[in-house]
């Protein structure tokens, strides 16, 4: 394995861990400790908690800062500009996610 | 010196009337003397004194404090309430590690449909709150769910009130 992939499909200790929430302070109970865990949280969340936290850029720092991705957060950065909700959002932060998921882990 | 033990009776402390007038003109003026205490109770001032500091003594005064209004301080930060649902095996860890945090300003274990732990908690602003929760209280080992409300405006604020009709304070 590449030492790209390494540190981008590392697992990271739970103070480190990705958090999701509906709203300020309002936690869920979903979290991931790696890309492979985000991916499949993605799809188990509340649309809602995706919403709020790709417009607050949570996810976009969480990946630069903890899996030290650059590329997905530029990814992610781009779908955050198409202003979209629900299911529709969830399809492509999901597409992005998986896409970039399947290549690290092939190589 | 004085004998500043008070009596003990079924392992609780014995505070009779004038015990329970003193605490509520505490309660009302912690500032007050001993004299316009015992005036207003109709006792030496001398018996105040030697009263309050058996109540000191036994810790049923634990300390004088000062109920600040924070909102004529100029102050901004926000008060919430949280509601952090729990494996109930790590309750109390959980508890133990909340109490540590300077923004938690109180802090309780509660019985409802779960068993949850409720605390107020000050923050400078709500994205201080979001990443408190987030960084601090999310991790926590046991930590299933968070419910947040953040406090919009104040209807009271006050300490439970100490009636002549209290029986005693237990031990």
């Amino acid at each position: 394995m590449s030492s790209e992939t390494n540190r981008v499909l590392k697992t990271v200790p739970r103070e480190k861990a990705f958090y999701f929430f509906t709203s300020i302070g309002n936690y869920t109970g979903i979290s991931a400790l790696s890309l492979k865990e985000f991916m499949e949280k993605i799809n188990a969340v509340n649309a809602k908690s995706l919403e709020f936290h790709l417009y607050r850029g949570d996810f976009e720092k969480w990946i630069t800062e903890v899996l030290e991705d650059g590329e997905l957060a530029g990814e992610i950065r781009r779908i955050q500009k198409f202003n979209l909700t629900g299911d529709i959002l969830r399809n492509q932060v999901g597409a992005a996610v998986t896409r970039r998921f399947k290549r690290l882990s092939k190589v | 010196m004085a004998d500043r033990s008070l009596k003990l009776k079924n392992n609780a402390l014995f505070l009779d009337a004038t015990d329970f007038e003193i605490l509520r003109a505490l309660q009302e003026d912690s500032r007050q003397t001993y004299m316009a205490i015992g005036k207003r109770l109709g006792i030496a001032h001398s018996t105040v004194f030697e009263r309050i500091k058996k109540l000191e003594h036994n810790e049923v005064i634990k300390r004088y404090t000062t109920l600040i209004d924070s909102e004529k301080t100029g102050s901004k930060s926000i008060t919430a309430i949280m509601s952090v649902y729990t494996d109930p095996k790590a309750t109390e860890k959980v508890a133990g590690r909340l109490a540590q945090f300077p923004e938690v300003l109180e802090l309780y274990a509660c019985i409802s449909e779960e068993l949850l732990i409720m605390a107020k908690i000050s923050a400078a602003d709500q994205e201080s709150l979001h990443a408190f929760i987030a960084n601090s209280v999310a991790p926590l080992p046991g930590v299933l769910r968070i419910r947040t409300s953040v406090v919009t405006k104040r209807f009271k604020e006050t300490q439970l009130s100490i009636t002549s009709e209290s029986k005693g304070v237990h031990l």
